[in-house]
């Protein structure tokens, strides 16, 4: 009887072990694929935050890290079709698309915008530098695999339909799933 | 010996260039292949390392000669 049961003891702290090895496992390779992704949030469509935010999502892609890009508010207008001069469907959202310019390249500087001078002089010395221009990165980071997520909610309240946005996209998505990549990224940056 | 197996130029390229550029030249290449990337920008030679240490791959040789810089990579 008492030998039984220390058999069972056995064969179930045996059963314990393996559930353990097993959870720790996957915990670490959990964290493993959670070191090896970066999530940011494109808020800003200037040229001057959009750039870098590419910089940054070319380079991880390149690092062999997982890249997602969450465009929302002012930055889902870098995702905008370059020949698409107006978006929104009533006069307001219309209105706001011509005052924040569609597609990036009619992206303003944040500041020492000049009326455009200053947009056209940083993307001149860019080019002397051969810094790819946004524009050049926005294609090469969709090569690469980099996820790029507009935001439904954005898409709505400015009236941007799915057809105005460039192709290669993935489904726009909400502030949940847009907080699940983040969660699950050793990265997570507010641009 | 070991024997490079590809050359990636990317002189002239300034930031992100060069990494995507190597970054290319080694989804054609085999694991243990030795790739040689030239480069003339300056924040190479910050961001190849760092670069490598993302990436898993190994960096065996880093070296500069006449503001060109020369590295060696080994394709994890």
């Amino acid at each position: 009887m008492s030998q039984g049961s220390a058999t069972t003891t056995t064969a179930d702290e045996a059963a314990l072990r393996r559930l353990i090895d097993e959870a720790l496992a996957e915990r670490e390779q959990g964290a493993h694929d959670k070191e090896n992704k970066i999530t940011i949030v494109a808020w800003d469509g200037h040229l001057d935050r959009v750039w870098p935010t590419l910089i940054l999502s070319t380079t991880a892609a390149a690092s062999g890290m997982q890249v997602s890009v969450f465009f929302t508010f002012w930055g889902l207008f870098a995702l905008v079709k370059p020949e698409k001069r107006r978006t929104g469907k009533k006069w307001m959202t219309k209105a706001l698309s011509v005052m924040n310019p569609a597609a990036l390249k009619r992206a303003k500087l944040s500041r020492y915008n000049f009326a455009g001078l200053g947009p056209w002089m940083l993307s001149k010395v860019a080019g002397d530098y051969k810094t790819p221009h946004p524009t050049e990165l926005l294609e090469t980071a969709r090569d690469m695999g980099v996820r790029l997520l507009p935001c439904q909610m954005t898409m709505d309240l400015m009236g941007v339909k799915r057809e105005d946005l460039i192709d290669g996209l993935e489904e726009p998505i909400g502030a949940a799933t847009a907080l699940l990549e983040m969660k699950g990224s050793a990265i997570q940056l507010f641009i | 010996m070991d024997v490079i197996t590809a050359t990636v130029d990317a002189r002239g390229q300034s930031c992100p260039g060069p990494l995507v550029t190597l970054h290319r030249a080694l989804r054609d290449a085999a694991q243990g292949d030795l790739l040689e990337l030239l480069a003339t920008d300056p924040g190479s030679r910050s961001d190849v390392p760092s670069w490598a240490e993302l990436s898993g791959n190994e960096l065996i040789e880093a070296g500069e000669d006449t503001g060109v810089y020369r590295y060696v990579i080994r394709k994890a």
